[in-house]
């Protein structure tokens, strides 16, 4: 009795190891997470406009239709990446996600505080060389770093009626992203 | 051999067991944290890289990206404030005002994140197109049947999600359900 017990209570710690384990490991096995869908539709450093979610076809779930988006997929392994996003009058936001499509930076154009939004995307190592041979003058020069060497731009104009989409549309149209190679 | 069937028996039983509760917390939505009021809930600490091994691996299996907390946070609701599950063939009132934002949008999603087909075309409000009352609040009715003001339809589905998104909010990971968040009621006023 004491002995099935005891096969029972390791049968449940190593079902709790599992069961960690397992989430720990779906992000990096998951086909379907977003960065996959947008693969086939996209080319690297290329912004790209998606087609508005509708109830016959939606790339992503649980996207908000009062948005137009447009999406850079980029890669840092040949330089750093410059965005340039004209802000629409009601509301535009760049959002920065991960390879495993974890968000680590979102700014508005509110915070961005300028007609168009300006960044340079890195990593780590590359902004690590710009500060060596550069002088830092570019104080206004907004530098985001990112974790990977590959993921996603999501930059996001808000239509406040479906009439203001093609406008939305339109200046998400106009946004550029672009390597500058070192 | 007694200890050949324990050990079978262990691994049997850490498979089971584990895969189990990873299917479990993986469809049940489990999310730890948060903010809830009433029938809403967000998790703003998912639109930041300190997201929760389990909210990740939810945002991957499903393929959504989570909404940047420098963006906006969005509020979640999968029942009326009673518990009960959100039916589209009741007519549901999201009646009362929202926390701070610039603005914000309502959306009908079915529960797999899909919008749901209607004649209209209309599948959410913005705080720009709302009719509103006097004092600054509005009440949105979302049901099967057309009604006067504002109406979101269901096209009779069984069941649905709402979500609302504030952007350029103030709140985030640090705040708490309170008075930093009035959330409109969700209540079933008329169902057969």
């Amino acid at each position: 009795m004491i002995r099935l017990l005891a096969w029972i209570v390791a049968g449940l710690l190593l079902g709790g190891i599992v069961h960690l384990a397992t989430i720990l490991i779906l992000p990096r096995t998951a086909t379907q997470d977003a960065y996959a869908r947008l693969l086939p539709l996209t080319e690297a450093n290329k912004m790209t406009l998606l087609p508005n979610p509708s109830a016959e076809s939606t790339l992503m779930p649980f996207m908000d239709p009062a948005f137009a988006t447009a999406v850079c997929r980029y890669d840092l392994t040949q330089g750093p990446l410059k965005l340039q996003a004209p802000v629409s009058q009601p509301y535009t936001a760049v959002s920065f996600y991960t390879r495993r499509d974890v968000a680590y930076y979102a700014i508005n154009d509110r915070a961005a505080g300028r007609r168009t939004i300006e960044l340079d995307l890195m990593t780590a190592e590359q902004r690590a060389q710009i500060q060596d041979d550069e002088e830092v003058t570019a104080a206004d020069r907004l530098i985001v770093t990112s974790p990977t060497t590959t993921g996603l731009i999501m930059l996001r104009a808000f239509a406040p009626e479906p009439g203001a989409m093609s406008l939305a549309r339109g200046i998400l149209n106009t946004a550029t992203c672009t390597v500058t190679p070192e | 051999m007694r200890l050949l069937i324990g050990i079978l028996f262990a691994f049997a039983l850490a498979a089971v067991v584990g895969l189990g509760l990873t299917w479990l917390a993986l469809t049940d939505n489990l999310a730890f944290g948060g903010i809830r009021v009433g029938a809403w809930s967000a998790w703003p600490k998912n639109g930041t890289p300190n997201i929760d091994p389990y909210a990740r691996a939810v945002v991957t299996r499903t393929g959504a990206l989570p909404l940047g907390s420098g963006d906006g946070v969005a509020f979640v609701a999968r029942t009326d404030d009673t518990g009960a599950a959100l039916d589209g063939r009741c007519d549901i009132h999201v009646d009362g005002i929202t926390p701070a934002a610039r603005f914000w949008t309502l959306t009908l999603y079915d529960t797999e994140g899909r919008l749901v087909a209607s004649t209209l075309g209309r599948h959410g409000f913005t705080s720009q197109e709302i009719v509103r009352r006097g004092d600054g609040t509005f009440d949105i009715v979302i049901g099967p049947r057309a009604r006067p003001g504002n109406w979101l339809p269901t096209s009779g589905i069984e069941r649905y999600v709402l979500v609302l998104r504030l952007y350029d909010t103030p709140i985030g990971v640090a705040t708490r359900a309170g008075r930093e968040t009035p959330m409109p009621a969700v209540k079933n006023r008329t169902c057969p």
